[in-house]
């Protein structure tokens, strides 16, 4: 299925899922079904000065424990802390794109959310990988305090919550665990849920029909758990369903692209389809973080999104998580300090601007594979629906082509 | 004037989720930080009726206004 995702065991044991993408898929198309990594023998990890490198770290985990969000918002929230803020700002796409407000927010926040974790005894700091400093991640328990779920994401609450309009945190929590055993991306079938309610499938709002499509249709590889499965493109295709949020058959993440504009271009542009991690507009447009440009408004929109794209590809190459990326943008210590890291690793020169450029090279690499796949510039655009107004700013996507296609103009 | 205030995050804690609160004409954002000793250090962002806007920004009757603490994510 498209939408199959790759699943890795965490510190604690549980399944943690790189979810989007579909590279379950490519996996399975080429008969893999896991990779086992024993490095008894191995040669371990070559570092050419190790005194530089500890010394380089030492500033760079300061750095990242000093900074605000990576230092104290997401231990203590995890990414969910957003749902509260997109949805006052009006970016919090609500029922398949219609609002960017969802009457439930409160009940599926972050806030919430952390409650819930506190009165029932999970753990609401934790990392999902050995060495995280952040610790970005959680264990959820049900009400009986028992292990429900972990890793349990802004998008995927976002998705199954305000997109399909469901405000009980626990069901949500039952579908995150589900998409985890069968190896499947939630924000794509979340995407995919949607669809299935513009279809009729089910009703807006019915969380336990969403957990009854996954256990016995997807999880069953019944034929319309296949359709499900191929994610939402795949689903409106099906359904005859035109109001799809794709881009380049990938489903849109938890911002609208009208209200949010930064992160519209985004969605447009990125080489991998509608994907918010590729160049995090959301920081200046909503977060006041690395400064402030205006949401609603065109202006500097396409420089944000190409530079962010530029630095994320960087920062993505240094096989970072990409939380590290709020403390680096915003402090330049801390990203000197991750450039001497490098430097002291590989035995490199390289500049702060060295390092960009490789990130320029690799989105031009990506481009260059995109073009030699058959995706043209039409392929950067947005789905004809949202020239719709979305309430409360009755914002619309205004961009024009020629605009859009000067992003990757570098 | 009367406004509407918000509060998100940890700024919840030992204070309210939110309120209403009584302001003279053109007062700012600012003024309600003052007046319910909101931490303005711990302030990364401020909203007024749904837009992201400065300490400086002023206000109305009947707006609402929004504080959040820094916070990221994906």
């Amino acid at each position: 299925m498209s939408a199959a995702n790759i699943s890795v065991k965490d510190p604690k044991g549980h399944i943690r899922s790189l979810g989007r993408g579909g590279l379950g898929a490519v996996m399975s198309s080429k008969r893999i079904k896991f990779i086992t990594l024993d490095d008894n023998d191995g040669e371990g990890i070559k570092i050419l000065d190790k005194e530089k490198f500890q010394k380089a770290a030492s500033i760079f985990n300061k750095g990242l424990l000093s900074h605000p969000v990576s230092g104290n918002a997401l231990p203590k929230y995890g990414t969910n802390v957003l749902i509260n803020i997109l949805n006052e700002v009006g970016g919090l796409p609500t029922k398949n794109f219609r609002m960017g407000q969802f009457d439930g927010a409160e009940k599926i926040s972050g806030e919430t959310m952390y409650d819930t974790i506190m009165s029932r005894k999970g753990d609401p700091t934790h990392g999902c990988h050995v060495g995280c400093v952040i610790r970005c991640s959680q264990t959820y328990n049900d009400k009986d305090n028992k292990y429900l779920t972990s890793g349990f994401e802004y998008e995927t609450i976002w998705g199954f919550g305000a997109g399909c309009t469901v405000d009980n945190l626990d069901v949500i929590a039952y579908i995150d665990q589900i998409c985890d055993d069968i190896g499947i991306d939630t924000i794509e079938t979340a995407g995919t849920m949607m669809v299935a309610m513009e279809a009729g499938i089910l009703p807006w709002g019915d969380g336990n029909g969403i957990l009854n499509l996954f256990k016995n249709e997807i999880k069953e590889g019944t034929p319309l758990g296949r359709i499900l499965g191929n994610g939402a493109d795949f689903t409106g295709k099906a359904f005859g369903v035109t109001r799809v949020p794709t881009v380049k058959g990938q489903s849109m993440p938890a911002y609208d692209p009208r209200s949010v504009k930064g992160i519209g271009v985004t969605y447009a542009t990125t080489t991998m389809g509608a994907d918010h991690t590729a160049g995090y507009s959301v920081t200046s447009n909503i977060l006041n973080v690395g400064g402030h440009i205006d949401p609603l408004a065109k202006e500097g929109q396409i420089e944000l999104s190409r530079n962010l794209q530029i630095a994320t590809a960087a920062i993505d190459s240094a096989g970072l998580c990409i939380f590290t990326a709020f403390a680096i943008l915003d402090s330049d210590p801390v990203s000197h300090a991750l450039i001497a890291m490098i430097n002291a690793q590989y035995g490199t020169n390289w500049s702060v601007d060295d390092w960009f450029n490789l990130g320029r090279q690799v989105l031009k690499t990506e481009r260059a594979f995109n073009e030699a796949a058959g995706f043209t510039n039409k392929d950067d655009r947005l789905p004809e629906f949202f020239s719709e107004p979305v309430p409360p700013h009755n914002a619309t996507w205004d961009f024009s082509g020629e605009e859009l296609d000067q992003v990757h103009n570098f | 004037m009367e406004v509407k205030v918000k509060l998100f995050g940890d700024l919840r804690e030992g204070r309210f989720e939110e309120g209403k609160t009584q302001l003279e004409e053109n007062s700012r954002v600012i003024d309600i930080i003052n007046k319910h000793n909101l931490p303005q250090e711990k302030i990364a962002i401020c909203m007024v009726n749904s837009r992201v806007v400065e300490f400086g920004q002023v206000l109305q009757n009947q707006d609402t206004v929004a504080f959040s603490p820094p916070v990221g994510g994906m």
